[in-house]
């Protein structure tokens, strides 16, 4: 499954990064501590979380993720969304909060 | 050049974690037993121990540095200080207009009490000073520098409330003065979290919440005198003055 497939099944918007709809998606992974990303997600994770700094795209790239979506109606801090679109990094987002969509997620991606 | 030991990163009884020992008084004594010079006043985003502490502090001979750890949006411990009055009553209003509204649970996160010289409790804060401010890193940071002040993200070694552990890594564009490291912090550890900072001054507080622990670890400031603007310069390097830690 790509990045794009998820996009309409899950209801999301999408703020940037559009060059990178076609990464794969080899699963999810929900977290709001960068550092905890930075160790322990794989690459071709979507990341769900309500960080919007900048910081999340430098780390989804060294990573190697393939979509950050972002909660609760957070939006992308500015300068996240110019790194996410150098980068080629999706950035998606919806109103849900983190327990709904990372299970419609996995859901979508286990079933 | 002289050199001055500081710490500063000193709870006060307003913080709800802070020991009920830690009242102005008992800080000033204990640091002047301790042998510092210079002390910081960190409480939990609330400047409104700080004036009362530098009175205090005059008669012992200490110099103290008024200001807050604040918490941002990314919930990122930072210390802020401010070289006089008025620009710490513009951060304090700063700081009660962008931190949420949440009741404090006395008995969960413990008393936010302001007191007077005399330990008599004149005020009991009614919001949870724990809470984060609904501002990014970047916004205090810009806030602090506009007043002046001095901006240092706090204990980036520990595994919770750092600008490690929230963000990853330090931004190479975020303007710092320094960077605080714990008391127990082995300084080749933390140093590839540092990245492109790497030059910024290190400095090593206690964070202490109970009155023991104030002096335990202290950062020496080596500078003309002790002043705001001499702390400033050492924390840059600026003009042979500088600072170091065991």
């Amino acid at each position: 499954m790509q990045v794009k497939d998820i996009i309409s099944t899950l209801e999301l918007n999408l703020f940037g990064g559009s060059q990178g709809l076609n990464r794969e998606i080899s699963g999810g992974y929900t977290s709001d501590l960068l550092s905890d990303v930075m160790g322990h997600a794989d690459s071709g994770r979507v990341w769900i979380t309500l960080q919007t700094h900048k910081n999340v795209i430098a780390i989804a790239s060294l990573k190697e993720l393939a979509a950050v979506i972002l909660i609760k109606g957070f939006e992308p801090d500015a300068d996240m969304l110019a790194h996410a679109e150098e980068e080629g990094i999706p950035v998606l987002g919806t109103n849900e909060q983190a327990f709904e969509i990372t299970g419609k997620l996995f859901n979508l991606l286990t079933f | 050049m002289n050199k001055y030991r500081a710490d500063l990163h000193i709870h006060t009884v307003l913080s709800p974690c802070g020991n009920l020992e830690m009242s102005p008084a008992n800080i000033i004594k204990k640091a002047c037993e301790k042998g510092l010079d210079i002390i910081g006043i960190t409480d939990h985003n609330s400047t409104r121990h700080c004036k009362l502490v530098s009175k205090l502090s005059e008669l012992a001979g200490i110099f103290v540095l008024m200001g807050a750890e604040v918490t941002t949006r990314e919930e990122v411990h930072c210390l802020t200080f401010f070289e006089n009055d008025s620009k710490l009553d513009e951060f304090q209003r700063y700081l009660e207009k962008h931190l949420p509204s949440i009741p404090n649970n006395t008995e969960k996160f413990g008393y936010q009490v302001v007191v007077d010289e005399n330990e008599d409790i004149i005020e009991q804060i009614d919001f949870l000073l724990l809470s984060a401010l609904d501002q990014s890193i970047e916004q205090i940071e810009k806030k602090v520098h506009s007043l002046g002040g001095i901006f240092i993200p706090a204990h980036i070694d520990r595994p919770s409330y750092s600008i490690i552990s929230q963000l990853g890594f330090i931004p190479d564009d975020l303007l710092i003065d320094g960077i605080e490291i714990s008391a127990n912090c082995k300084t080749r550890s933390i140093m590839p979290s540092i990245g492109n900072q790497l030059g910024k001054s290190l400095i090593r507080s206690s964070d202490a919440h109970y009155i023991q622990d104030i002096g335990k670890v202290f950062t020496t400031f080596d500078m003309e005198s002790r002043t705001f603007s001499e702390i400033k310069k050492a924390l840059h390097n600026s003009m042979e003055r500088n600072v170091s830690i065991a």
